[in-house]
């Protein structure tokens, strides 16, 4: 069966994995898409991140925003989503929304537009944004799937999360390599964050123990080009 | 036996008996009297020039006496100074002194303290340092020492204080020690800033900088005064150097290796050396040759001779535990890296042995004179070539050395990020005027050239972060007030400095934790043996065993900041790798090399051996004329090679070996690798490369043209991780990111911003800012020495020799040698992932790989 969408050029049967019987397209950008529901789920956006550092006397560059939604925009272009579920963390801290920028602020309001947008509340921001259009709910239930910012503790069949900034590392030739990932046991999916200042923690560290079943854990490592599927036993804590 | 310093004989006692009585107070001329001593004649010319208001440099070889020398000016104006009565308000500092080395300023404070209490001084002399506790810093404050003894970092400190222009008032004099070793780095940029201060202070301070024999001492002279007017000197007095060393090179019975750093051929006879002399001092070039060499010397010491290892990485109780040892004499020999470079005066060495080529002839000459520390006598000295190419360059430097040529590298312009600091530590001590600070910046030596813009535009980053897009108004860290001075804007900016001062940045690194073996990573922790650096202990598997302090340790696993090992045992030890530490061969060594290798009168001095492999060289191929560039090409294999003999060291060659293979590329030559030695780079090719330039496709000029600088270069650059590293280090001097320290690392990811997402983000939206300008000027500069390779390819134009071969050269057979040995630091990540998928999908079969439907 040839799957074939509005931009299925896309999307080939094979990239596609499945969660609780959904179809998804794990995206080397860092998002997740299903294709069925049309709904793209991203995380950690962390927006202004790098004013909420400057706020604090760090003053690095302000750019952060400015490159995540450029990145973001990209990707929504590209799929044409109907629902983006933004898993939490969408921005640095709660006065983030109001100090963003006007210009990002319309040009994060032009993306919405014309789809349901539901921020994910998370720890970094429990409240709703500021001023910004979109549904902001603790947890989101669609089909099969559960999306919330932190992954439970008890096991959760089709959970959806994000909050631990996940990366893997493995050892080739004697060289190290890092990435982001998706991490997934077959039960639940951890996405990787998405914001352009967001750091990673590897799918080894104890702040993962308990949530993986690691016989089967997965870590899929964004490529330049394309995700690397590497098995749990290949892969190095740090 | 007398203090080191001070010399019981001198070359012209009347003369310096009659200058004594003139310059010398009077318990000075008793107390030299009473050692049955005199003052050496540029001791007191030192003395004549300062009582006369002028700033000074001595430049003189180890043993001269020159700290007394920097001292005798303010010991004397303190012998007159009349007492303090109680009640009295307390004077500020007389002397600060300024040194390198932590250790250094302790050393000092121990050798000084002897003389000014035999004499009867009434001075105070004291150490402030990193490790000073804070309830002395604060008696300082309020009780000033007359000399203070202390490091460009703690400078920078105490002039971002708030009651720095009081604690400075009384200042007359500041000794600068080793100066030829501070002004190089970017230590030497902020401690000139801190000097400008000083001197805005005090307008009447003189300096005194006391310096090993250096290429250009006009630089220093300018360095140690205002620039104002431009090319403003301090006085210079030359000591003309002791007794000639007495070098050699270890001429060996056994053959010399083609390739490779160890020197193991010649531990026999290194350690029949060691057997023949009372103190022996090794010299190497990185940490992993110490511990090597180290390990290498003890299987071969049959006496169990007392042999110690000294890096920077060995934890610093083991570091003192061999320096106090080396003091006492207990110890035959010392296998040491630079940490042992400067002025230090430690025990008795008889003999230094050099293992490696000394990458520079100043080097070698500052190394040698550790041996021995009596200017009179001559310091005797082996130089241990560990390959051919070696050989030829130990002929070089010894050479150099006999003739007295110099070859410390140039000063560079003063950075941006450390001005930055210097711009927030001002304000950090109080209100400043923008105007009054850039004149006084421009007469430090480093920044006369210093443009207004670019000081505006410093002033804007320490402010805002200097961004095209304006958004962090309301976070500015400093602010200009209505009068027009410029402020820090709340007490917390002060704090967040104080951290982060100084310009070292270290990469990131890992406690090595002991634990009793079989215990694994469950095991209590033990004791700490150094330090190693995080992406090398990233590259381990448990159980991994690999070389450090001498021991064989094997890797458990990381936990927190700490790499975590037992004892090891096993066949297969890998030895660390250390980024720093790598020196690039001298411009000036390189010449001389080139001109070894073009005249055959001079290979008589070679040891027979490698005069044999050039004679071959020109039989089956051809030497090079000197000043032209030999590019041999010769199939091999399936292969088809390029060898270019450059001679400018491995940083320049890495670089060219980038470019060239880009071009190739473009060309259609199917490049497939390079590799590079410090004396000449190989590339290796699908295609026959000769054929290509016979066909002008592109020509061999075509191929070396110098426009390989501009677009190739700065594509590369702007990936490179080299450039990630560089900026990092700037980001942080700037004080843009902050220091990591130990015990942070744990949840450091997620809570800072790493400092290549930041450059990416920087890079991608502010290309022109000026951090990333900042960056660059630091990578050309020194990480890659582009300006070198300009210098290169300029020179090379138009004399290219070309020969083609139907085999190998001798000459080619070292670099032939490195391939496969080390990995090319690309962009190549991703083939590696690739592998690794495919190994899971060969594993577990499909459904697991990569292209294939997953199930999750």
């Amino acid at each position: 069966m040839n799957f074939s969408l509005s931009r299925a050029t896309l999307i080939a049967e094979a990239d596609l994995v499945g969660i609780a019987g959904e179809r998804a397209v794990c995206d080397r950008r860092g998002v997740l898409y299903f294709p069925d529901l049309r709904l793209l789920a991203v995380s950690d956006l962390h927006l202004e991140k790098g004013s909420s550092f400057a706020r604090r006397g760090a003053l690095i560059p302000p750019y952060d925003t400015g490159a995540t939604l450029l990145r973001l925009q990209a990707i929504i272009a590209d799929y044409q989503p109907r629902i983006v579920v933004s898993l939490g963390d969408s921005f640095h801290d709660g006065g983030g929304a109001e100090r963003m920028h006007q210009s990002f602020r319309e040009h994060l309001e032009a993306m919405m537009a014309g789809r349901d947008w539901f921020w994910v509340a998370g720890n970094h921001d429990p409240d709703a944004p500021a001023d910004l259009p979109g549904e902001t709910v603790r947890e989101l239930a669609i089909g099969s799937l559960l999306f919330r910012h932190e992954p439970s503790k008890l096991r959760v069949e089709g959970e959806i999360a994000g909050h631990l900034h996940p990366c893997a590392r493995i050892v080739q030739r004697g060289r190290s390599v890092r990435r982001r990932c998706f991490a997934g046991d077959g039960g639940r999916m951890i996405m990787p964050a998405f914001g352009a200042y967001t750091g990673s923690l590897n799918v080894l560290d104890r702040a993962y123990a308990g949530l993986f079943r690691l016989e089967t854990l997965m870590a899929y490592m964004l490529g330049a080009e394309r995700i690397f599927a590497i098995s749990g036993s290949m892969l190095r804590p740090g | 036996m007398p203090p080191r310093y001070l010399l019981r004989v001198t070359e012209q006692p009347r003369l310096a008996e009659q200058n004594a009585a003139v310059l010398l107070p009077e318990p000075f001329v008793r107390w030299f009297g009473e050692k049955g001593w005199s003052p050496r004649a540029h001791q007191l010319e030192l003395l004549a020039k300062a009582q006369s208001g002028q700033s000074v440099l001595l430049i003189a070889p180890t043993g001269a006496g020159k700290t007394l020398a920097g001292f005798l000016p303010s010991l004397t104006e303190l012998a007159d100074r009349p007492k303090r009565k109680p009640g009295q308000a307390h004077r500020g500092i007389h002397t600060l002194y300024i040194s390198p080395l932590k250790a250094l300023a302790v050393d000092i404070e121990r050798n000084l303290g002897k003389p000014v209490e035999e004499i009867g001084l009434p001075v105070a002399i004291e150490t402030r340092t990193g490790d000073t506790p804070s309830h002395k810093r604060q008696r300082q404050k309020l009780a000033p020492p007359d000399i203070l003894l202390t490091t460009p970092e703690q400078l920078a400190l105490l002039i971002a204080a708030g009651d720095a222009r009081r604690f400075f008032e009384d200042l007359r004099y500041v000794v600068l020690d080793e100066l030829h070793s501070l002004v190089t780095s970017k230590r030497g940029h902020l401690l000139a800033l801190g000097l400008a201060r000083l001197r805005s202070y005090v307008p009447g301070l003189q300096t005194i900088g006391l310096s090993a024999t250096v290429a250009e001492p006009d630089e220093l002279r300018r360095w140690l005064v205002a620039q104002n007017p431009p090319g403003t000197m301090a006085g210079l007095i030359t000591v003309a150097g002791g007794a000639k060393p007495d070098i050699s090179i270890l001429d060996s019975r056994e053959r010399v290796p083609w390739s490779g750093h160890s020197a193991r051929y010649a531990i026999p006879e290194i350690y029949e050396a060691i057997k023949q002399h009372r103190t022996t001092l090794l010299f190497v070039n990185t940490r992993s040759q110490a511990e090597l060499l180290f390990q290498e010397l003890w299987r071969a010491n049959e006496d169990s001779l007392p042999i110690a290892l000294h890096h920077g990485s060995l934890d610093v109780g083991q570091r003192r535990r061999v320096e106090k040892a080396m003091a006492d004499n207990a110890l035959r020999a010392i296998v040491a890296t630079s940490t042992l470079d400067l002025g230090i005066d430690w025990g008795d060495v008889d003999l230094v042995v050099h293992v490696g080529a000394p990458k520079g002839a100043s080097r070698l000459a500052q190394r040698i004179g550790r041996a021995n520390h009596r200017m009179d006598e001559p310091s005797k000295a082996i130089l241990i070539p560990a390959n051919r190419f070696e050989v030829l360059e130990c002929r070089a430097a010894l050479d150099a050395n006999y003739l007295g040529a110099q070859d410390t590298p140039p000063l560079i312009k003063g950075a941006l990020d450390v001005l930055s600091q210097h711009v927030l530590g001002v304000a950090c001590g109080g209100p400043f005027d923008a105007d009054f600070l850039f004149e006084e910046v421009r007469s430090a030596a480093p920044y006369a050239a210093l443009e207004r813009e670019t000081f505006d535009r410093v002033i804007d980053f320490v402010a805002t972060g200097g961004y095209a897009l304006r958004n962090y108004e309301r976070y500015a860290r400093i602010r200009r007030n209505k009068d027009g001075l410029w402020r820090v804007s709340n007490p917390r900016v002060a704090q967040q400095y104080r951290l982060n001062v100084g310009t070292i940045v270290e990469m990131p690194e890992l406690n090595i934790r002991y634990v009793r073996q079989g215990r694994g990573m469950a095991g209590r922790g033990g004791p700490v043996l150094g330090k190693i650096e995080e992406y090398f202990a990233e590259t381990l598997r448990p159980g991994d065993n690999f070389l450090f302090a001498g021991k064989v340790l094997r890797f458990e696993g990381i936990r927190e900041n700490e790499c975590v090992v037992s004892n090891g045992a096993g066949a297969n030890i890998i030895v660390p790798s250390y980024a720093g530490g790598k020196f690039p061969l001298s411009t000036y060594l390189a010449e001389q090399v080139r001109g070894m290798l073009a005249d055959s009168d001079r290979w008589k001095l070679l040891p027979e051996q490698v005069a044999d492999w050039l004679r071959i060289q020109q039989e089956k191929s051809v030497l090079p004329k000197r000043g032209d560039l030999l590019v041999e090409t010769f199939p091999r294999g399936n292969r088809h090679y390029m060898v270019a003999y450059p001679f400018e060291g491995r940083l320049v060659h890495q670089t060219l070996g980038m470019l060239l293979t880009r071009r190739l590329e473009r060309a259609h030559a199917r490049p497939l690798g390079f590799v590079a030695t410090d004396y000449s780079l190989a590339v290796w090719a699908l295609d026959d490369m000769a054929a290509s330039f016979k066909a002008r496709k592109p020509s061999l000029g075509q191929l070396f043209d110098e426009d390989m600088l501009g677009d190739d270069l700065e594509d590369w650059l702007n990936e490179s991780w080299m450039l990630k590293r560089t900026f990092r280090t700037c980001a942080v001097i700037a004080g843009l990111i902050e220091k990591r320290y130990p015990g942070q690392e744990k949840s450091g990811r997620q809570v800072t911003v790493s400092a290549d997402l930041i450059y990416d983000v920087l890079r991608s939206h502010e290309p022109d800012h000026i951090l990333l300008q900042a960056t660059r000027a630091d990578a050309s500069a020194g990480l890659l020495d582009v300006s070198r390779l300009g210098e290169m390819l300029s020179r090379v134009r138009g004399r290219i020799m070309h020969k083609h071969l139907d085999q190998i050269s001798p000459l080619a057979v070292p670099v032939m040698l490195e391939i496969g040995k080390e990995s090319v630091n690309g962009g190549a990540n991703d083939t590696l992932l690739m592998e690794a998928a495919d190994l899971v999908e060969e594993a577990m079969g499909s459904g697991h790989g990569s292209n294939s439907r997953k199930s999750v």
